[in-house]
């Protein structure tokens, strides 16, 4: 492989460990912080994701939208879409218990994706939506980058806002309720916490931060379509990447990204070139089974992930004035 | 006078399908009930439990119905070994760990049908049916199999459940975890025992679902939220409130068809869910394990 092949794929990789770091920390902020279980990431994911691409194309004889908006209104709108899905679903789900929200946020996940595939006037269906546009590529064309490098810088501004975001919060005394809360909920109340409005508070952040990383995969990658929100990639590989890192912890979450996503994008490499031809076609189920097996190596060996969950440090008095 | 025959006509079809689901939702009822989650690779037991059935009587010639037994035994054998393998080994942590890991258990199973059967869809050599019509509701014979299947299979289970010494001390397990375990029943015993019954009812599921349709890796995937739905309708953790759970979400299932898109029948599933979960999160049926 050339010089330029393996800048590229350089490009590509990181981009797409910084759209699923985005992912991983909205996870972090509800199942990490505050102990929410959501194993429904793929649907705010999809929502982001289609929102912004509805948004921002031009006019299309295939599906709903043709506003041609400019890429910063389809993130907000994301956003702002996610948000609102987060806010129902914690609304809704905010008296059950764990066991209960998984099995509810997997079905409105399952929902969506049905919808997604089905509704042909909104989504054009399985034949999925084209002509997204990378973000300000006629910018970054003029400054001699291509336009995947552009959205490399613009995932990686994004990312870095959104860690300094929720690494602020966990440090607040927001986060040190939620932490609360998750340990022990019958202190948590007894110390006068409002429970269920601190919990809608981390769902509703997490699921706007997991519409962001939608938009920003949409832009990326240019076209949408149901198969990218099945549960494997929306969701699966989000849980693995959070367990591995160490859930709890922001800097443990960008880790266990990194590493989960070089396994993952590594293994089809290797599998296609390690592979004979006849086996060729079984990589897909090979890889998932790798990634699962490994779940479970560590769900056994090592709960707390790679870098574990510390207690915070506190900020200091003076700084608060 | 129409819409009454497609009703009727669509409520075999859904006590058949609501059939399927009850079988699938007492195994998830009864490992919620004595293990206390929510079991995530419960519809990948099923699809190993169809493909074990289908290559057993592609090797041994014998008659369609063998599948059945020969898909029990092996999906009873994958849960028991899933469950040493991996399951026992996190038992002690919170429970919410094990419905990680279950989640994680599900893509490993299918991706192993995918490896072991390949990702085309096949079928039981059934050959074509002629309905029977009775008046204007034609039946499959398939369908009355799947029902009497159904029956044979839950009757067993309730005597199981009621006369033998393992079953009773399952029944106490699921309703009284800590008493149980002082009056010295054989915790690690009934806990296999579980998975060994759970797994063999989610075969029964899945072979009987690959009769009514076809066989591929994610049939038990795409029915796992119908058969939570099922589950939880029947209050988790009470097998027989899954029976009934699963005749009303499937019947709901197969007569929304008559104004709802075809493909939408899960999310019909969910939603009943849903508003059960709001309204009677303790299910609506009485009656524990």
């Amino acid at each position: 492989m050339e010089l330029a092949g393996i800048a590229a794929y350089l490009v590509s990789f990181f981009t797409f460990v910084g759209i699923y770091a985005i992912l991983v920390l909205g996870l972090n902020m509800q199942w990490g912080f505050s102990g929410q279980f959501n194993i429904g990431v793929a649907g705010f994911f999809a929502v982001g994701a289609y929102t912004s691409a509805i948004l921002t194309t031009p006019e299309s004889p295939w599906h709903v939208g043709g506003y041609g908006m400019p890429f910063l209104v389809g993130i907000v709108g994301a956003v702002i879409a996610s948000a609102l899905l987060g806010l129902l679903i914690g609304w809704v789900t905010a008296r059950l218990r764990t066991d209960y929200l998984a099995i509810a946020t997997i079905g409105i996940a399952e929902t969506l994706r049905l919808i997604i595939a089905n509704e042909r006037w909104l989504t054009n269906g399985v034949r999925g939506m084209s002509n997204i546009e990378r973000p300000y590529a006629d910018f970054f064309n003029a400054l001699g980058l291509s336009s995947a490098m552009g959205s490399l810088i613009v995932v990686c501004a994004f990312l870095v806002m959104v860690y300094f975001l929720v690494e602020r919060a966990r440090q607040s005394p927001w986060g040190r309720v939620q932490r609360a809360i998750r340990e022990n909920e019958p202190a948590a109340e007894a110390s006068g916490k409002n429970i269920g409005r601190f919990r809608l508070q981390a769902f509703v952040v997490g699921s706007a931060i997991m519409g962001l990383g939608g938009a920003l995969y949409a832009h990326y990658f240019g076209f949408l379509s149901p198969e990218a929100f099945l549960p494997l990639y929306g969701t699966f590989l989000v849980w693995v990447m959070l367990i591995a890192g160490g859930s709890g912890n922001n800097k443990g979450a960008l880790l266990g990204t990194v590493i989960i996503w070089a396994i993952w994008s590594g293994s089809e490499f290797l599998m296609s070139t390690a592979l004979p031809d006849a086996l060729s076609g079984q990589s897909g189920p090979l890889r998932v089974l790798l990634i699962g097996v490994l779940l479970q190596v560590i769900l056994i060996k090592r709960p707390e992930g790679l870098l574990p969950e510390k207690a915070p440090k506190t900020v200091p008095f003076g700084k608060q004035k | 006078m129409d819409l009454l025959i497609d009703l009727i006509q669509l409520t075999v079809y859904g006590v058949v399908l609501g059939s399927i689901l009850a079988l699938g939702a007492i195994g998830v009822s009864m490992i919620f009930g004595i293990l206390r989650f929510a079991h995530f690779a419960h519809g990948d037991l099923m699809t190993i439990g169809a493909y074990v059935g289908l290559s057993f009587i592609a090797v041994t010639d014998a008659p369609i119905w063998w599948a059945l037994p020969a898909g029990m035994t092996g999906a009873a054998l994958t849960a028991l070994v899933v469950d040493q393998a991996v399951y026992k080994h996190i038992r002690r942590t919170q429970p919410v760990i094990l419905l990680i890991s279950s989640f994680g258990m599900a893509l490993v199973l299918r991706s192993i049908v995918q490896i072991i059967w390949g990702p085309s869809v096949q079928s039981y050599p059934t050959g074509i049916q002629r309905p029977w019509w009775i008046w204007e509701i034609s039946i499959v014979p398939n369908h009355v199999w799947i029902m009497l299947a159904t029956v044979v299979i839950v009757t067993a289970l309730h005597l199981f459940l009621t006369r033998t010494r393992i079953g009773k001390a399952m029944r106490a397990m699921s309703d009284n975890m800590d008493l149980a375990l002082v009056t010295g029943i054989p915790a690690e015993r009934v806990i296999m025992i579980t998975w060994l019954i759970g797994g063999a009812l989610a075969a029964g599921a899945g072979v009987l679902l690959g009769m009514d349709s076809r066989l591929t890796p994610t049939m038990g995937w795409n029915i796992l939220l119908p058969v939570f739905a099922a589950a939880i309708l029947g209050g988790i953790g009470r097998p027989y409130g899954a029976i009934a759970g699963g005749l009303v979400i499937g019947m709901a299932m197969e007569i929304s068809t008559l104004f709802l898109e075809p493909s939408y029948k899960p999310a019909v599933a969910f939603v009943i869910m849903v508003a059960v979960l709001i309204v009677r999160p303790q299910g609506i049926f009485k009656g524990a394990l």
